[in-house]
């Protein structure tokens, strides 16, 4: 298990890469292939991306977060996590990670759970919920709520105390940390860039975040999904 | 105030479901002090929504279930009530084991070979509950293992640690109409490797409603802000 302090870095170089930038508030769906990497930089520092997976043949397997921490025995992420699916199998493992640990116990934030923690009244408040669903449907792909289950939150600091406490604290990350992932399957990334602003996880100012992706055999075309 | 409707036996190994309703209630007895019973809630009359478990820990601050908080759907509702909890302590983190982790753990055991002392796993059995009303893996929630205590450690460690309460009880009291799904199975971190799944006995009650000082609804501001958006669903 790696402490919590230890990171780990890339050996890819950038210039290598496809590189995209997702604005805060935003969302960005791409089919990675087994054997891609994924890196995601967090460029100002402090900024959630809340992150979900789905086989890119068959969705109804996805992406567990209660798999993925019990088959490590440890409640974060970082370099060496394999992040499993709800079928057991492996989807992708983190290759690299200069922030040290992740959260996958938080989930998205929601127009309807932001009621609840924060006002009734918020629930016009765009998040990240309706980002994925946005995505979702501009995917063609038939999917929706139904698809989607507990997801990563990269860069975001959820601490869990012995006495089984939790809280959402200041972020861990800064200014060009990064966190990479080599997909083991084909695989559906869904990111949505989080426009959370009642509480500190976006440092209070959600800012953008670049995605770079790594192909080992040829160029790749990455961006949003166009409209159809 | 509770008063019991029926009550059934789920042996060791064994799985069951069950359209309750708001108002009424679920209490698990677990006799031996050592089961485990994993758990999971979809909304009876649109499945789509369905336990949410990063918004049941992060609006309560909690990483462990007990008296006196709540399971949240995904859609801000409360779908039950933990309305009393002698154990302290159920686990949220760890969710379903699968048949892999069955067989690496404990070998194989066939229906052919050991009919129904055959070995499960809470991930089939929840599938082919959700089957028997037409729902599918697409709509697989997550669950919390009921009668199990797992803590987090520095570093973020996760550590099982046996209950050992012999009687111990958890009574939940449904606040919407909801699907319960439960598998007496082994908890996926439980470190024995000898087959010996313990039952339960469950009791469904008739509840009395919650008043305004309900302890589940005052226990925190966003709990009272879930009461409110589900009683807009019955209005």
């Amino acid at each position: 298990m790696s402490a919590v302090t230890e990171t780990v870095e890339s050996r890819l170089d950038p210039r290598r890469a496809v590189r995209t930038v997702v604005e805060a508030g935003d969302h960005w769906m791409h089919e990675l292939k087994a054997g891609q990497t994924l890196r995601i930089v967090d460029l100002e520092g402090n900024q959630a991306v809340d992150t979900f997976f789905l086989d890119a043949h068959d969705p109804a397997e996805r992406y567990c977060a209660q798999t993925t921490i019990r088959a490590q025995g440890n409640l974060y992420l970082t370099a060496g996590t394999r992040l499993m699916s709800t079928r057991g199998n492996t989807m992708l493992e983190i290759t690299a990670d200069t922030c040290g640990r992740h959260d996958t116990l938080g989930g998205a934030c929601a127009a309807e759970s932001n009621q609840v923690r924060y006002d009734i009244a918020k629930r016009p408040m765009h998040s990240c919920r309706d980002s994925f669903l946005l995505a979702l449907a501009r995917s063609g792909r038939n999917l929706s709520k139904r698809d989607i289950g507990p997801n990563i939150n990269f860069f975001m600091n959820v601490p869990v105390t012995p006495e089984g406490g939790l809280s959402f604290e200041d972020g861990i990350s800064a200014p060009g940390k990064y966190v990479e992932m080599k997909a083991v399957r084909d695989v559906l990334v869904l990111v949505s860039n989080c426009p959370q602003l009642n509480n500190p996880c976006n440092g209070w100012n959600p800012t953008p975040v670049e995605m770079l992706v790594w192909d080992p055999w040829r160029p790749v075309q990455v961006g949003r999904i166009p409209v159809s | 105030m509770s008063t019991l409707l029926y009550s059934e036996t789920l042996p060791g190994g064994a799985s069951w479901s069950a359209r309750l309703r708001r108002s009424q209630g679920l209490r698990l007895v677990d006799a031996s002090g050592t089961a485990n019973v994993a758990l999971t809630l979809l909304r009876a009359d649109d499945p789509t929504e369905r336990l949410n478990l990063p918004d049941t820990l992060k609006s309560q601050h909690i990483a462990r279930l007990t008296y006196p908080y709540v399971l949240q759907s995904d859609m801000g509702h409360v779908l039950a009530s933990v309305t009393e909890d002698t154990s302290g302590w159920h686990d949220v983190l760890c969710g379903l084991s699968d048949a892999a982790l069955v067989e690496a753990k404990y070998g194989e055991a066939t229906y052919q070979a050991a009919r129904n002392a055959r070995h499960t796993n809470a991930r089939e059995h929840v599938l082919v509950e959700l089957g028997k009303y037409g729902l599918s893996e697409r709509d697989l929630p997550s669950a919390v293992n009921l009668f199990s205590r797992v803590s987090v450690k520095e570093g973020g460690a996760l550590a099982w640690e046996p209950q050992g309460k012999p009687g111990q009880s958890v009574t939940l009291r449904f606040e919407m109409d909801v699907l319960i799904v439960v598998s007496a199975t082994p908890h996926p971190l439980d470190p024995s490797t000898t087959w010996a799944p313990q039952g339960v006995e469950l009791e469904v009650l008739r509840c009395s409603p919650p008043r305004a000082d309900d302890p589940s609804r005052t226990v925190r501001p966003e709990n009272d802000r879930a009461f409110t958006l589900t009683e807009r669903l019955y209005l």
